[in-house]
């Protein structure tokens, strides 16, 4: 473990400038379709519950399937950001 | 129900707590300056880092209010654990990197640096007290309610140890001893609870038909204290009686009597089309000052445990009412938004050396905590079949899961979800004692300190926020601890995300726009809380129907309103100001 200080505000290349609004432009795309899957979830329970308890797939109702594709779902996203910032 | 004193439980018990003091001790020395103290030198690896943000985050209310909430009612403890894990999207995509690249200690830091303004520092600083207070409350809570069935001591005791341990991890070593410790509780948190996971599966489900597991049970207190069950006195001597456990299957598909072993996907097949037991309880006061709770037994389709709607919490999804529906959709919000706001959370941030471990360590903190999150409906469901439950207390459900298949595994599940505490409340305490410090003393009243005075005063502050946490926890200990989270996400997600997106994305934010936002957010989601049908219920201790006369807003999550409030705050101040006020960058 290090001990050395670390603080904010460090001067930043053009490239570094560069490489984070680039960064920002990926995170804000996943962000926009997370939002869309997790919209769709929290308004379909809202507004229509008893479709959730339809069963679609493997006997398993809607309402846990869709809960975990959220959960997968987040962690898929979060790796692609990881492939798409790894050299920038 | 009565609890016997556990010497298992005690010895794991001990030896957990004996392994995270050493850690403690042993890493005192890295903290000696404030670098150190409040961010561990900057020098945590990313993948140690992001499993300690499961450390962190997977706090009691996660492991033992999720569980018990799932165990009790069904479905709507998922949801939490749903809206929990989509917040760390908004903080690996919205927020990690760039509060790496702005902040040094605190979140105010962040928020600051483009501006060197003390209002900024001094609201972002109460913002992170107010919120860390809301957040202890339920982690001592959770530590009250386990200590009573390992060691058949008092919640106040339970509360006062955990407070006493967190006390000397936090003053030892600072972040680096919290990073540690919520690094080991994350590891066995998560593979304890794939074990649990497993060995239910294994089990499968099976029919109890003896005809007492769905008798009603009545639990009298009586003016001066004493307890009655069923009109006996509880305990276990001559003449005593305590309550049964409850927690059953009594039908299941095709007329089986039991199912064996159940793949992952099978098992909520067959919960589907069976019928379980679940427990209602209502409580009466006699006009002699005693109470009497009846709980009784509701036997209940497997298809409505398995949907939302079931927990008072979340019934305004089956309303027809548009504002019972909206105080679901404002939690759900407020759960998104909540993650990337909590102070405990960002001062992780720091402790790694760059953007690119901040992104990294929130990977493998989603990961670990998406892979929890999905146990959680196994283990709550399990606890719920498992026929071990408290009837009198939620909070419960994991640990007594787990003795429903053997001691030893009862006493190292008890012993994680202690840590569990340990972990969280060591890094609020943290977040506490560095706005009380780097924030508050330092940045906005200017006391000059050096170093290693910064960390001297440091640990004074983190013992009086520990000595303030045990006497909330006590206070508390009838609450769900996840309910009381709830509450902290949406303070501050309304306080602190308006701000610190703002700032990042539009260029006319402004100092008074910030500091506007942060007083807006905070003071309006508090007051709307205290004013709330649920807190005149479960807080000032009115009857559903006086809560609902007297509670001041029409429901009771803030979050839709006072999550735009703050946004609307800071954009319309911060236009008024703008020409007398430099821009962010």
């Amino acid at each position: 473990m290090a001990g050395t200080d670390h603080g904010a505000n460090q001067p930043v290349s053009a490239e570094e400038e560069a490489g984070t609004a680039q960064r920002m432009r990926y995170g804000l795309s996943l962000f926009a379709v997370y939002l869309l899957i997790y919209g769709g979830f929290v308004l379909l329970n809202t507004f229509a519950p008893d479709r959730v308890e339809a069963t679609p797939l493997f006997g398993v109702n809607l309402a846990i399937l869709y809960g975990f594709f959220l959960i997968i779902a987040a962690f898929v996203l979060a790796l692609t950001y990881g492939w798409l910032c790894r050299k920038r | 129900m009565l609890y016997e004193f556990n010497l298992n439980a005690v010895f794991v018990f001990g030896l957990i707590v004996a392994v995270t003091l050493w850690i403690s001790f042993y890493l005192g020395r890295q903290a000696k300056s404030a670098s150190g103290f409040f961010a561990a030198g900057g020098g945590i690896h990313w993948f140690v880092n992001g499993v300690a943000f499961a450390g962190d985050y997977l706090s009691a209310a996660s492991f033992l209010g999720i569980c018990g909430m799932i165990a009790f009612y069904g479905y709507d403890g998922f949801l939490y654990s749903i809206g929990y894990l989509a917040g760390w999207i908004v903080a690996l995509f919205v927020v990690a990197e760039p509060l790496k690249r702005l902040g040094k200690y605190t979140f105010a830091d962040a928020l600051d640096a483009q501006f060197d303004s003390r209002g900024i520092k001094l609201m972002a600083a109460i913002a992170t007290l107010v919120v860390s207070v809301f957040y202890l409350i339920p982690q001592m809570v959770g530590a009250g309610a386990l200590v009573t069935p390992l060691f058949g001591l008092p919640h106040w005791v339970g509360v006062s140890m955990v407070g006493a341990i967190v006390v000397l991890i936090v003053v030892s070593a600072g972040m680096v001893s919290t990073t540690y410790v919520q690094f080991l509780k994350g590891s066995l948190l998560v593979v304890f609870s794939a074990v649990l996971t497993l060995m239910i599966l294994a089990r499968g489900f099976t029919v109890d038909d003896d005809p007492s597991s769905i008798e009603p049970q009545v639990v009298t207190v009586e003016a001066d204290g004493d307890r009655l069950v069923n009109g006996v006195p509880q305990g276990r001597g001559t003449g005593e009686t305590d309550l049964r456990p409850v927690g059953s299957v009594s039908k299941l598909p095709g007329g089986a009597k039991e199912t064996g072993p159940v793949g992952p996907l099978e098992f909520f097949r067959v919960l589907q089309d069976s019928e379980v037991v679940l427990w209602k309880s209502e409580t009466e006061t006699n006009p002699d000052g005693s109470t009497v709770t009846t709980y009784s037994p509701q036997p209940t389709p497997g298809s409505e445990v398995l949907r939302p709607g079931n927990h008072p919490a979340f019934k305004g999804i089956r309303s027809d009412k548009f504002l019972d529906k909206l105080n679901f959709l404002s939690l759900m919000l407020a759960l998104f938004c909540g993650t990337a706001s909590l102070p405990h959370i960002l001062i992780r941030y720091y402790t790694v050396k760059d953007q690119a471990s901040a992104r990294k360590s929130t990977i493998v903190g989603i990961g670990s905590i998406g892979f929890f999150y999905v146990l959680t409906l196994y283990l709550g469901l399990g606890a719920m079949t498992s026929g071990a439950m408290d009837v009198t207390n939620s909070n419960m459900a994991a640990p007594l899961l787990a003795r429903s298949f053997n001691e030893w595994l009862f006493a190292i599940i008890s012993a994680i979800a202690f840590t569990t505490v340990l972990g969280t409340v060591s890094g609020l305490i943290v977040a506490s004692s560095g706005a009380v410090v780097h924030d508050l003393m330092s940045n906005f009243l200017k006391i000059e300190m050096h170093d290693s005075n910064k960390v001297r005063v440091a640990k004074i502050a983190s013992v009086v926020v520990g000595v303030i946490a045990i006497v909330l926890g006590i206070l508390f200990e009838k609450m769900n601890v996840n309910y009381l989270v709830g509450w902290a996400f949406s303070i501050a997600a309304s306080a602190n995300l308006p701000s610190l997106v703002m700032l990042l994305f539009w260029k006319g934010t402004t100092k008074q726009g910030i500091t506007a936002a942060i007083l807006v957010g905070m003071v309006s989601s508090l007051g709307w809380i205290l004013l709330s049908a649920d807190t005149f219920a479960k807080v000032y201790g009115y009857s559903a129907e006086d809560a609902a006369a007297a509670a001041v807003v029409p429901f009771s999550q803030p979050g839709i309103v006072t999550i735009p409030l703050g946004f609307l705050t800071l954009i319309v101040v911060s236009l008024l100001t703008k020409s007398r006020a430099p821009q962010a960058a």
